[in-house]
């Protein structure tokens, strides 16, 4: 009988080993599988079992529950107060449009053959069929946009790659997730990590490259693991390799483990960090899809891009793109975060309001109190305040409210927030990261932190205020790359606002 | 933890499984600081030497990147996410908590991609969820 108890770290880092132990000890004849994460982080531990018809969850489970579960007949769906019913059936599951994440915590991430049971395979198995022209004219169909935070259309990046001549050629994953509040790269690569394997090799046939490179961060070694586990098997059984399923085609991937620098999520800096150097952003042109790493044609792209890839591939450009609005298509991977009730992954196509994912979704704070602010896009992304929760979730509406989608995380807070300490932590943050290159962000980050601590001590609050937006300007017009471009974005959008909490008066 | 005392041989030995890589100055001194627990000043020299790079190369990514040290870490290491989410859910107030209890074992870490249940805390490799002080000191019996 099979029993599933998330492996994902999110799981395990409330206890889901635990949980999994206990079950293995009150019955050993029991086949555990070590699932991902279903996304809905506030049941975890969520225990399933697998019944006639269908799956039947348990949650949120502790070790201590576990005897209770097997007095309540939980192995033939029982009675319980943990007792949650078919999963499929759980609205705030049932209501998503999982498309990226179809296949996260259903499938057992280290069995490729349940991953081919759940239409694994079946992108690239079309891929091989098509020529590369035809196989970025699907992607460039879709509408697929780069999902890491700058937005740009994949299908453009793999074409621009494609038409260059050289016989050697890089993919390079960006799986650097350095922004609080995401965690969709690293779920994805735990949950299932041949999906990104299966995209990374479609890319790789699309634009002729036959090397792979995930840039996988430290903080993640559980993502390592599983992905180092995936990449063996998928070698074992030729879908990675040097004749592909059969075929001519060659592809392999190899891990490249970060050293904890978030600049380093900054494509440039990434393919520096890559070639063992100083994570130091470099200027474009050149373009790294013309000369990348080690001076190659290299396509870059997030986790999330490149693994939805084999879903577009599988299902077609027009199932994708009848998803979203305007040029935003497809879904997006929503992360909620923070101090909120319900967090998790959330995808769902573009355009639903910033309200409906902290309300509907979310269920407000943790806390209990009413929102005060939510950031969107990481430690570069913008403080958005309770009067524009109506925001439509798009590339296109954030950027006309005044701030980015980013990755997509979603933090929010509860009315013991303040945002001008907010402002000053992101001025902090960018003075710890910054690599150094730009003046602006280097130097400006430090003064920046000291200006809005003069601020809150009230000191010539609204002579440093000017002072402050000024420095901003600078930051954004004169630095490289996002870190010290973006920076302004949470302090100045937390002083537009909230400027109840930069008036220099002790709260 | 346990390391492998600093010792040049080992080290060489090491480098030598990487003279395939492209770029190894960063996984070279990765690599180090698994064995040995931290960088030792030797090996600026002995990476620079064995790749044929500067000192300067080298002791420059040494120095650029957050998780390389140059001394032995403490028994326990205990880091903590202090980015966003988890201030979110009160990380500042853990941080204290734990610097008063737990001194030097404690640092600063930025995210662990666990912010929909944070406050996150990853004590010796394991990561802990909706930590507190409790949580921190039985992670490590």
């Amino acid at each position: 009988m099979k029993v599933f108890v998330p492996g994902d770290s999110a799981a395990i880092s409330i206890g889901a080993d635990d949980v999994a132990e206990a079950i293995a000890l009150r019955d050993p004849s029991l086949e555990i599988v070590r699932n991902g994460s279903r996304g809905a982080l506030w049941l975890e531990t969520l225990v399933e079992v697998e019944v006639p018809t269908g799956r039947i969850g348990y949650g949120p489970v502790t070790p201590e529950d576990v005897e209770s579960l097997f007095a309540a007949d939980f192995l033939t769906a029982g009675a319980h107060p943990l007792f949650l019913g078919k999963i499929d059936a759980i609205e705030w599951l049932a209501s998503q449009d999982r498309i990226t994440f179809a296949r996260v915590g259903i499938v057992d991430p280290a069995s490729l053959i349940d991953y081919e049971a759940h239409g694994g395979l079946v992108g690239l198995r079309k891929a091989l069929l098509l020529s590369s022209e035809e196989i970025i004219d699907e992607v460039t169909e879709s509408g697929l946009r780069g999902r890491g935070g700058a937005g740009f259309p994949a299908g453009l990046k793999w074409r621009t790659v494609a038409q260059t001549n050289n016989a050697e050629k890089y993919i390079c994953c960006n799986a650097d997730e350095g922004d609080s509040g995401t965690f969709a790269d690293r779920m994805l690569i735990e949950g299932d990590p041949f999906t990104l394997i299966e995209g990374m090799v479609i890319a790789g046939i699309a634009v002729g490259a036959t090397k792979g490179i995930v840039y996988l961060r430290s903080e993640y070694p559980y993502a390592i693991s599983a992905l180092q586990k995936a990449i063996s098997i998928a070698r074992a059984n030729s879908v990675l390799g040097s004749q592909i399923l059969g075929t001519s085609h060659a592809f392999d991937i190899h891990i490249r483990v970060g050293a904890g620098s978030y600049v380093c999520g900054e494509e440039t800096a990434m393919l520096e960090s890559i070639e063992g150097k100083r994570g130091v952003v470099r200027a474009k042109p050149p373009l790294p899809a013309i000369e990348g790493l080690f001076g190659l044609p290299t396509v870059i792209n997030n986790v999330l891009t490149l693994s939805t890839v084999p879903m577009i591939l599988a299902q077609s450009a027009k199932t994708y793109k009848a998803f979203g609005v305007g040029r935003s298509l497809g879904t997006q991977v929503f992360q909620l975060a923070g101090n909120v009730a319900r967090g998790g992954i959330v995808e769902k196509a573009f355009g639903i309001t910033l309200n409906e994912l902290v309300h509907t979704y979310g269920a407000g704070t943790l806390t209990g109190g009413p929102v005060r602010a939510v950031q969107i896009g990481g430690p570069l992304g913008a403080y958005f305040s309770k009067a524009q929760l109506e925001t439509s979730m798009d590339y296109e509406s954030l950027l006309a409210a005044g701030g980015m989608l980013g990755h997509g995380g979603i933090v929010v807070f509860d009315e013991s927030v303040d945002l001008a300490v907010q402002a000053k932590f992101a001025m902090e943050f960018c003075a710890f990261e910054s690599c150094g290159k730009c003046t602006p962000c280097r130097i400006g980050s430090t003064r920046g932190a000291e200006t809005i601590d003069l601020i809150i001590r009230g000191v010539k609050v609204d002579e440093n205020k000017r002072l402050l937006l000024d420095l901003c300007e600078v930051m954004t017009d004169g630095s490289l790359c996002a870190m010290g471009a973006l920076t302004p974005l949470p302090v100045k959008s937390a002083m537009i606002n909230f400027p109840e909490d930069f008036t220099g008066v002790p709260k | 933890m346990k390391f492998t005392p600093w010792s040049n041989d080992v080290a060489l030995t090491l480098l030598a499984t990487l003279r395939e890589e492209k770029g190894p100055v960063l996984m070279a001194l990765q690599l180090m600081q698994k064995e040995f627990g931290y960088v030792d000043s030797a090996c600026v020299g002995l990476i620079a030497n064995f790749f044929n790079k500067s000192r300067a190369d080298v002791h420059g990514v040494l120095t650029f990147y957050h998780d390389l040290r140059t001394t032995l870490p403490s028994e326990h290491h205990i880091a903590i996410c202090v980015a966003e989410a988890c201030q979110a859910v009160g990380v500042r107030t853990l941080q204290k908590e734990a610097k008063e209890k737990f001194g030097d074992m404690v640092s600063d870490s930025y995210c662990f991609g666990n912010c929909a249940l944070g406050p996150t805390v990853m004590v010796d490799g394991k990561l802990i969820g909706r930590a507190t002080v409790a949580k921190i000191e039985s992670a490590f019996q």
